[in-house]
């Protein structure tokens, strides 16, 4: 089957280039970006601020069940044309990834698909090889905490 | 290309517009970094892909693909039941 969400990411350089196309209109896709509450439920964080304006700027958060903070994201919207494009940074607090570049061009291919070509450009290759890596990390991260908690609840 | 067979640099070359010491310049980082094999057979080198270390990449890459693969499903749907509901 081939893959929706394409990555390129070329050796030795220092950004990469994720594309996706939707079965969604032009208009669909570029309104799931920029609505706060759509933004909340498919990158399943809270949004505490999203003004999808030109010098704009947003907040991210998600807690776990005891109310500690897990991911916190912030950037400034630097561009924001409607249907078009987005130009903004991107930090994830309290990690040593820096911040980086990510720019969005949304595409109508017909009346009902569309395309997204995000482009995000890193402070350095290592940094980006280290963020790709990441999930992974997340992964065995969220995997050994399941663990835990299923091994806490047998030895309690 | 080089997936279905082995090929030589000129053959490779005839594929692009770019010029061909660039393309032989291309193939040897290539080959450098495993990613094509390379047999020298008189005056010709032939390249052939070397799928292992092309998984290799595929794979370092995979979780962050998923990652955003998800995302963008989770996207799909939920502005499809909004276009419905709208």
């Amino acid at each position: 089957m081939e893959q929706k969400t394409k990555i390129q990411a070329e050796e030795g350089k220092q950004e990469l280039v994720i594309t996706r196309e939707f079965d969604l209109p032009l208009e669909l896709l570029f309104k799931a970006h920029v609505e706060p509450n759509l933004v909340e439920q498919w990158m399943g964080t809270r949004v505490l601020k999203l003004e999808a304006k030109n010098h704009g700027s947003y907040q991210f958060k998600t807690t776990d069940a005891q109310g500690n903070a897990v991911f916190q994201a912030n950037g400034v919207i630097h561009e924001c044309s409607p249907n078009r494009k987005i130009i903004r940074t991107f930090e994830m607090e309290n990690t040593p990834f820096g911040v980086q570049l990510e720019v969005l061009e949304f595409e109508k291919i017909t009346a009902g698909s569309s395309k997204l070509n995000m482009r995000i450009i890193y402070e350095s290759v290592a940094k980006r090889d280290q963020m790709l890596k990441l999930p992974f990390a997340q992964g065995i991260n969220m995997a050994h905490n399941r663990l835990q908690e299923i091994a806490g609840k047998v030895t309690q | 290309m080089v997936a279905s067979q082995a090929m030589t640099a000129g053959a490779i070359a005839a594929n692009f517009d770019t010029a061909r010491p660039t393309i032989s310049k291309h193939l040897q980082i290539l080959a450098q970094c495993e990613l094509l094999g390379h047999e020298q057979k008189g005056r010709e080198i032939h390249y052939h892909i070397n799928p292992n270390k092309m998984k290799e990449i595929a794979d370092f890459i995979e979780p962050f693909r998923k990652l955003w693969d998800e995302r963008f499903n989770k996207l799909e749907t939920l502005m499809k039941k909004y276009k419905t509901k709208n």
